[in-house]
Parts: C-alpha cells; sequence; structure tokens
C-alpha cells in the first residue's frame, strides 16, 4: 500500500529537480502566509463577500489586474531563467527538456495568462466609466469570466509541479504535442488550462461588444465615442470571431489525445498542417486584439497629455476597423516555408504588409496630436513616447519578415524572436502600463509615485533595447529560436551576453513597479476631485474611486469629448437637486463556485480520471441550473443613499 | 414628493426589466454568431479530412439513409412545433405554449435516440473515433450538434418548471425566445449537416 501511494506521488509531483522543490517550498509557504492573515484578520467573509462573490465591473477589473502581474512575475521569471541559460555557451544551468518546458510556458502565460488578461482589466476599469453607463451588460457573465479565467490560469500553473510542464511550444504544434511524441499530461494541462480560460474570453467579446453597443450615455453616438471604448469594440470583433476557432482546435487536439483520434496525427489519415493553419486563424487575430487596445489608449493619453483633441478621429476609428478585418487574411505568413506555393505566399504577404498602411496612419495621427500640443511629460505620457519608435522598428522588421523570399532566410531565427517581442513589450506591456498609469487614480483614489515610476521606465527601455537589439543581429549570424545551448565557435556569445544583461534590467524596473506600488499607497498623492490629469472623457467627471452605481446622475453627451466639453461651458460644476433609485445587479456565488467545478472537470480531463471529470461537469450544469432558477438577481439602492453617496464623495460643493 | 418618487421608480423598474431582457437576446445572438464559426470550423476540417478513409470504411459504405431522413423530418417538425409554442406564447397561452414544448423536446428527444443509435451501430461495425481521420471528422462533427441538441432539451425541460411556476412574464418570454432562436439555429446546421456529410457522402 505505501509502495502504491509513493509510487504515485513520485509520478504526480514533478520530482527531481532544486528549481521545482524551491517552487514547492515557496507555493506551499505562500498558501500558509495567506491563509494564516485571512484567518488572523478574521477576513473570510469581507474576502468572500467583497471580492469572490462580486459583479461590480470595477472590482472585476482590479482581480484581473492582480492577476495579471502576478502572471507578468511568472512569465518573467521564465524569460530570465532562459536568458541566464543563453547567456554564455556551454552553459547546463536548465537541460534541453527543461528548457523546452520554459519557452512554452513563458510564451503561453505571456500571451494568454498575461497579456489578455491585463486588457481585460482596463476593459472593465475603463469602459462602462468611460460610456457613462452604470454597468457592463451582463455583469453575471462578466463574473464568470473572470473566474473561468483565474481558474484555467491556475490549472496552467499547476502543471509546474504536479504532473509536468507541457514543452511543445506555445502553440503546440503537432506530431510535437500528440501522445506519439508528449505522453505525460503536460500537454492535457495546456489544452484544458487555455480551454477554460478561453472560454471566458469569449465571453468577455461579447459582452463588452453588446455594452458598447447598447449602454451608452444618452447623445453618445458611436461617432462621439472616446476612442479606447472603440478600440475595445475592435478588439471584441475579433474575439468574437477568432476565439471559437481556438476553441475548436484545443477539442480536436483533446481528441486525438484522449479517444485517440487521427485529426493532425501523422498516421490514421490525419494532417498536422491543418492544425497550424487552425492555430494561426486564432493566433494571428489574437496578437491584434492585444494590441488594439493599446492603440486605444495611446489615443486617450496623447489628447490628454497634449492638451489638444485627438487629431484625425474619424481615420483613427476607422484603421482600427480595418485592422480588425485585415488581420484574419494574414494568418500564412507564420508559415512561409512549409510549401503553400508562390501564389499563397503572395497573398499573404500582400495581406500582411497592408496592415502597415492603418497602422501607420494612427501613428501620424499621434503625432499630429502632439504637434504644438501642450505636453506634460507625466508617466503615462512617457510610455507613450516610448512606444512609438519601439512599435515603428517592430512593424519595420515584421515587414522585413512579410517579404516570403526573404522569411526562408530568417524564418524561426532569433530576428523573429526580436521583432515580436518588440511588438509585443512596445506595444502591448508599455501601452498597457501606460493605461494603468493613467487610470490607477481613477480606480484607486491615487497616484503612483513620478520618481520610481521613472526608474522603472528608464531601466524597462534601456534594459529593452539592449537585450532585443543584439537578437536581431543574432538572427542573421543563424541562431535559430528554441536552442538550449551553443558552443563558442559560433561567435554568439557577446551578443547573447549584452541581450541577458538588458533581460535582468527589465527584472529590475519590474521590481521598481512593485516598490512603486506599495510605496505609493501608503504615500501616493491623494486625489480628491477625480479629474487628476485633466481628463477629457466622462470617466474623469466621478469621484475616484467611483462608487458601485458609477454615475448617481446619468450624463448627457453632446461632444465628442463629452467631459471637456462640459467643463468648457461650466456644467461640470452643477450638482443635481434630485436623485433616483438605481437599478443594480445582486453579488453572486454561482460564478465562482461554478468555475472551481471547472476547475475540478479539467484537472480530471488532465489525468484521465473520470470519477473526478464527471462530477466536476455534473456541477457546471447544477450551476447554470441554479442560474436559470434564480429570479431574484437585482436590487435597488435607495436615492437616499445615493445622495448621502454622492454628499460624503464629492462634499459639499 | 413622495408619491412621485415611488410611482417613477415603479415605472423605472419596469422599464429596466424590459431593457435587459431585450439585452440578452441581442447577446444571444453575438452568442450564435461564434456558435456558427465553431461549426464553420468544424466543416472545414470535416471538408479536408473527409476523403482520409486511411483504408477504413468510407462514407457510402457506412450511411444508413432512411434513418437520417427519418432524424431529418424529426428535426424540422420539431423546429415547427416550437414556432408554434412562440406562437402560443405571443397569445398568452402558458398551456398550450407549455404542451408545444413538450411536444418539441419529445421530439428532439427522439432526434437524439436515432442519432445514439446510429452511432453505436457503426461503433458495432468497427466504425470508431479512431478508426480514420474521416471518421474522427465525422463523429467530431455530428456529435457536437447532437450534444447542442442535447443541451437545448435540458434547457427546454428546465424552462417547462419556470413556466408553470411563473407565467408568461418579460424574463420567462425572453427565455423561450432565445430557446427557440437556438432550436431554429440548430435545424439550420442540420440541414447543412444532412447535405455535407450524408447525402455528399453517399453520393
Ligand atoms: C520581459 C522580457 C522578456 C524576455 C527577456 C523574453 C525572453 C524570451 C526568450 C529568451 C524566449 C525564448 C526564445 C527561444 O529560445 O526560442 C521567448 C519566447 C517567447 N516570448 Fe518572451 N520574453 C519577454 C517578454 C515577453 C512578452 C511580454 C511576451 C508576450 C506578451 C512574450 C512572448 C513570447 C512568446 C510567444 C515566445 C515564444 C515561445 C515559443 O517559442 O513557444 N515574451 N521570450
Ligand atoms: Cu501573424
Amino acid at each position: 500500500m505505501l509502495d502504491k501511494i509513493k509510487d504515485f506521488a513520485s509520478t504526480f509531483f514533478v520530482t527531481g529537480d532544486p528549481l521545482i522543490y524551491g517552487a514547492d517550498v515557496s507555493i506551499a509557504l505562500t498558501m500558509i502566509a495567506i491563509l494564516f492573515v485571512l484567518t488572523y484578520y478574521k477576513k473570510w467573509g469581507w474576502l468572500w463577500k467583497e471580492w469572490l462573490t462580486t459583479v461590480d465591473h470595477k472590482k472585476i477589473g482590479i482581480m484581473y489586474l492582480i492577476s495579471s502581474l502576478l502572471m507578468l512575475f511568472r512569465g518573467g521569471v521564465d524569460a530570465l531563467l532562459m536568458r541566464a541559460q543563453l547567456a554564455l555557451p556551454n552553459v547546463e544551468f536548465l537541460n534541453a527538456e527543461h528548457y523546452n518546458a520554459v519557452f512554452t510556458t513563458h510564451g503561453t502565460i505571456m500571451i494568454l495568462f498575461m497579456a489578455m488578461p491585463m486588457m481585460f482589466a482596463l476593459f472593465n476599469m475603463v469602459v462602462p466609466l468611460q460610456l457613462g453607463a452604470r454597468d457592463v451588460a451582463y455583469p453575471f457573465l462578466n463574473a464568470l469570466s473572470f473566474w473561468l479565467f483565474f481558474m484555467g490560469a491556475m490549472l496552467f500553473n499547476l502543471s509546474f509541479v504536479i504532473g509536468g510542464s507541457p514543452d511543445a511550444g506555445w502553440l503546440s504544434y503537432p506530431p510535437l504535442s500528440e501522445m506519439s511524441s508528449s505522453p505525460g499530461v503536460g500537454q492535457n494541462f495546456y489544452i484544458w488550462g487555455i480551454q477554460i480560460s478561453g472560454i471566458g474570453s469569449l465571453a468577455t467579446g461579447i459582452n463588452f461588444m453588446v455594452t458598447i453597443l447598447k449602454m451608452r450615455a444618452p447623445g453618445m453616438k458611436m461617432m462621439k465615442m472616446p476612442l479606447f471604448s472603440w478600440s475595445v469594440l475592435s478588439s471584441c470583433v475579433m474575439i468574437i470571431f477568432a476565439f471559437p476557432i481556438l476553441t475548436v482546435t484545443l477539442a480536436l487536439l483533446f481528441l486525438d489525445r484522449f479517444l485517440g483520434a487521427h485529426f493532425f496525427t501523422l498516421d490514421g489519415g490525419g494532417n498536422p498542417m491543418m492544425y497550424v493553419n487552425l492555430i494561426w486563424m486564432w493566433g494571428h487575430p489574437e496578437v491584434y486584439i492585444v494590441v488594439i487596445p493599446a492603440f486605444g489608449i495611446f489615443s486617450e493619453i496623447v489628447s490628454v497629455f497634449s492638451k489638444k483633441k485627438v487629431f484625425g478621429y474619424k481615420s483613427m476609428v476607422f484603421s482600427m476597423m480595418l485592422i480588425s478585418v485585415l488581420s484574419f487574411f494574414t494568418w500564412v505568413h507564420h508559415f512561409f516555408t512549409m510549401g503553400a506555393g508562390a501564389d499563397v505566399n503572395a497573398f499573404f504577404a500582400i495581406s500582411t504588409m497592408a496592415i502597415g498602411i492603418p497602422t501607420g496612419v494612427k501613428v501620424f495621427n499621434w503625432l499630429f496630436t502632439m504637434f504644438r500640443g501642450r505636453i506634460q511629460m507625466k508617466q503615462p505620457m512617457l510610455w507613450t513616447l516610448a512606444f512609438i519608435p519601439c512599435f515603428v522598428v517592430g512593424g519595420a522588421t515584421g515587414v522585413m519578415l512579410a517579404v516570403a523570399p526573404a522569411d526562408y532566410q530568417y524564418h524561426n531565427s532569433y530576428f523573429l524572436i526580436a521583432h515580436f517581442h518588440q511588438v509585443l513589450i512596445g506595444g502591448v506591456v508599455f501601452g498597457y502600463l501606460a493605461g494603468i498609469y493613467y487610470w490607477w487614480p481613477k480606480l484607486f483614489g491615487f497616484k503612483l509615485d513620478e520618481r520610481l515610476g521613472k526608474w522603472a521606465f528608464w531601466l524597462w527601455n534601456i534594459g529593452f533595447y539592449l537585450c532585443f537589439m543584439p537578437q536581431y543581429a543574432l538572427g542573421f549570424m543563424g541562431m535559430t529560436r528554441r536552442v538550449y545551448t551553443y558552443g563558442w565557435d559560433m561567435g554568439w556569445a557577446p551578443y547573447n551576453i549584452v541581450s541577458t544583461v538588458g533581460a535582468f534590467m527589465m527584472g529590475i524596473g519590474f521590481i521598481f513597479q512593485v516598490w512603486q506600488i506599495s510605496y505609493s499607497i501608503k504615500k501616493g498623492d491623494r486625489d480628491l476631485t477625480g479629474d487628476t490629469w485633466g481628463g477629457r472623457t466622462l470617466e474623469w467627471s466621478i469621484p475616484s474611486p467611483p462608487p458601485v452605481y458609477n454615475f448617481a446622475v446619468v450624463p448627457e453627451v453632446k461632444e465628442q469629448d463629452a467631459w471637456w466639453d462640459m467643463k468648457e461651458k461650466g456644467l461640470d460644476k452643477i450638482r443635481p437637486d434630485h436623485y433616483e433609485p438605481i437599478h443594480m445587479p445582486k453579488n453572486s456565488s454561482i460564478p465562482f463556485i461554478m468555475s472551481v467545478f471547472w476547475f475540478v472537470a479539467g484537472f480530471g480531463f488532465v489525468f484521465g480520471w473520470m470519477w473526478m471529470a464527471v462530477p466536476g461537469m455534473i456541477g457546471v450544469f447544477g450551476c447554470l441550473i441554479a442560474r436559470s432558477f434564480s429570479y431574484d438577481t437585482d436590487y435597488y439602492i435607495p436615492a437616499e443613499e445615493v445622495r448621502e453617496t454622492e454628499l460624503a464623495l464629492r462634499g459639499n460643493v | 414628493m413622495a408619491q412621485t418618487a415611488a410611482a417613477g421608480h415603479a415605472d423605472h423598474g419596469h422599464d429596466h426589466h424590459e431593457d435587459h431582457e431585450g439585452l440578452k437576446v441581442l447577446g444571444f445572438w453575438i452568442f450564435l454568431v461564434t456558435d456558427c464559426i465553431l461549426f464553420g470550423t468544424l466543416f472545414a476540417t470535416y471538408m479536408v479530412l473527409r476523403t482520409h478513409y486511411d483504408g477504413g470504411p468510407t462514407g457510402a459504405e457506412l450511411f444508413e439513409m432512411p434513418g437520417v431522413i427519418a432524424e431529418t423530418f424529426i428535426l424540422l417538425t420539431s423546429s415547427f412545433t416550437s414556432g408554434l409554442a412562440t406562437l402560443a406564447m405571443h397569445q398568452g397561452k402558458v398551456k398550450s405554449l407549455i404542451n408545444w414544448l413538450i411536444v418539441t423536446a419529445v421530439l428532439g428527444a427522439a432526434f437524439i435516440g436515432l442519432e445514439v443509435n446510429e452511432f453505436i451501430n457503426l461503433a458495432h461495425e468497427g466504425a470508431t473515433i479512431s478508426r480514420s481521420a474521416f471518421l474522427s471528422a465525422f463523429f467530431t462533427l455530428v456529435g457536437t450538434h447532437g450534444l447542442h441538441v442535447s443541451i437545448g432539451l435540458g434547457w427546454m425541460v428546465g424552462l417547462m418548471f419556470q413556466l408553470k411556476r411563473r407565467g408568461i412574464t418579460a424574463v420567462t418570454k425572453r427565455k423561450v425566445t432565445t430557446v427557440s432562436l437556438y432550436w431554429h439555429f440548430l435545424d439550420v446546421i442540420w440541414i447543412f449537416l444532412l447535405t455535407v456529410v450524408y447525402l455528399m457522402g453517399v453520393m
């Protein structure tokens, strides 16, 4: 009996690596610490009532933000491990297998569990406020989306200490990801972690699309809507069209592995190339899904910090919509070298380059907005300025990659790695950081310290160029991606060491940001006006942090920058003399519980344990039924309470 | 003053419910778009793999058209009866609404029964999901449709209880509307299945 248990434990838990024992210990310690703190300060009830069951979009946004920062840390540690391994030739710090697992989890986590939730954090924190709405269209579904993402991410992360990490790359190409090459459970963790959180993402796409189409304040025509909300809409359109493809692709891969089907296997008539097509039909739009909201953020920030209306509003809107359509016609550029033929390659080369045009339009619009503006170098603006050159260079190397014949030279080389990190870090990460700095005071009621922020900014930026510029050169020198070590004779060592130094500088930059946040919680400037930066859009018209119901009285919109317009006309000082009761959704425990059941089911599927998967799925359906039968889902905040809250928040002005 | 506020409140609440239900129907339409893409992807996969028999049985050898025709008739009829249910709902007749839903659900269950039967027969002949890429694609595409129908069934049954208890309200109305949208949608998908899988398969 004891032997059996030992046997089981040695396959169940990942053993034999000091790094992993370290992780085991730190996970256990963190868990104990959390449990202790919650119990000691009697915070369980608070946690449950205020957070785990909340349907308030602002709190959901904050939970997304915290989880995505944790995932940035995890993905960042993976990145530093890889860069440490590659710093010098013949290093044996990570072995080949471990290196495979690390680049796989790094890529997957960064895109699906860092960039996506950080984007959803911003959606949730900002969109309803910008629209002058009291909530999103489906608050319950919104909470469910968050918890599905969270449980999916946890399931994926668990693979590190239980069962073993996936190691077939972030897109899991077959036959590497098939049973024949990856017989362990790591690949199943990949499938179920992404599948569960992917359902949540799809629901968020629907939710925000309807929110934007239907919940705008009276008078806010589509063409008067803030550009960030437009960018969210275009991102949601892409989510709605792309994510179902991902769902199917992962499901088919699972059927191959679990039921012995032959979609992508080398035997039985399967076709691995079909997987590659399917995954990139999702994968390419996915990179635009995460970058378009960053464009929206820049548009807001550039205009606020230049004290000018954004230049070329209509062309901004049009170019975003065009990008979201074009993004579905470029996927083959990821495998120009796989023998599709010259005509097919030519089509996709041209369609890829075509995206450069609307993107260029946007860059020029931002520059024109700044031109002759009164530019204020606050943190959000700094990151925006850093973004522009970075994205221009990244875009240019992207066009180089899109030249199909030339791609035979740098396909899967470090040139590619440098290119996509340049757009993902320079575009997505810098963009979201700018957005977080910009909207932080709105959500939390205080500003993040400028001095520490500048340190973080320069560390990130210098580190970035040190890290990725040498990699373009390495690509031309023949260094391919996913190699775990190399010899002195290659001559790659000097470039690699510089690159590693740069990576660690970015790591230090991140530490400065953590410090910045914890410092500012105590000492940051409190924002009493609600309008820290002299904003132009409606979110700045309400107190910071906003009350649950956001707007005591739903605003009437007349112009494009509605709040700016009100300020100019002096309407901002007027306080309503009369309030109405406000209709709000009630908290619910179902999203959380249902997601826990998903987690249980997912874990069961990973190990092929039907005794666990089946009850998990029954739980999921049980929750659906429970929701369908509950009718008591909303309540009214009495007018008197609204009045008191407003008085307390705004003083007697 | 107190009175006007209270009256305003009641009105307001009513409005809100109506809007909310309308909003949910819109969301459901968008959900159907995503479901269309899901099926589209499965259809594309099937089209690529439909001749990859790997030495195994072909569609022409396996498909039994009489069963499939029966399934088609049953499903089309159920779509019709779900339409009658909505009609009854608009006339405010709860009883006949529930009865038509029952008829629809029974037809749906008959459809599922036939499909399961077909799958079992195929498996007995050695035509399983792991036999060839063609069969993997076949079972997945047809099975996904079947799973959708089964979920629709469960949903309809749940709805009958709610209708019994609450009658026709803004909320139950919206639920009936969405479930019948869903049902018609599955019917349309089936027509494609019939054409692409079965008719093209035996031809
Ligand atoms: C913060 C600094 C970062 C560093 C130092 C870094 C470093 C690396 C390294 C060394 C690799 C492996 C290259 C190879 O051997 O093939 C890699 C791969 C990758 N990274 Fe990063 N990365 C960073 C941030 C990010 C971010 C922010 C994202 C996405 C939002 C990202 C997405 C990816 C992806 C998708 C891969 C490919 C994984 C694969 O080959 O399957 N990285 N990164
Ligand atoms: Cu692409």
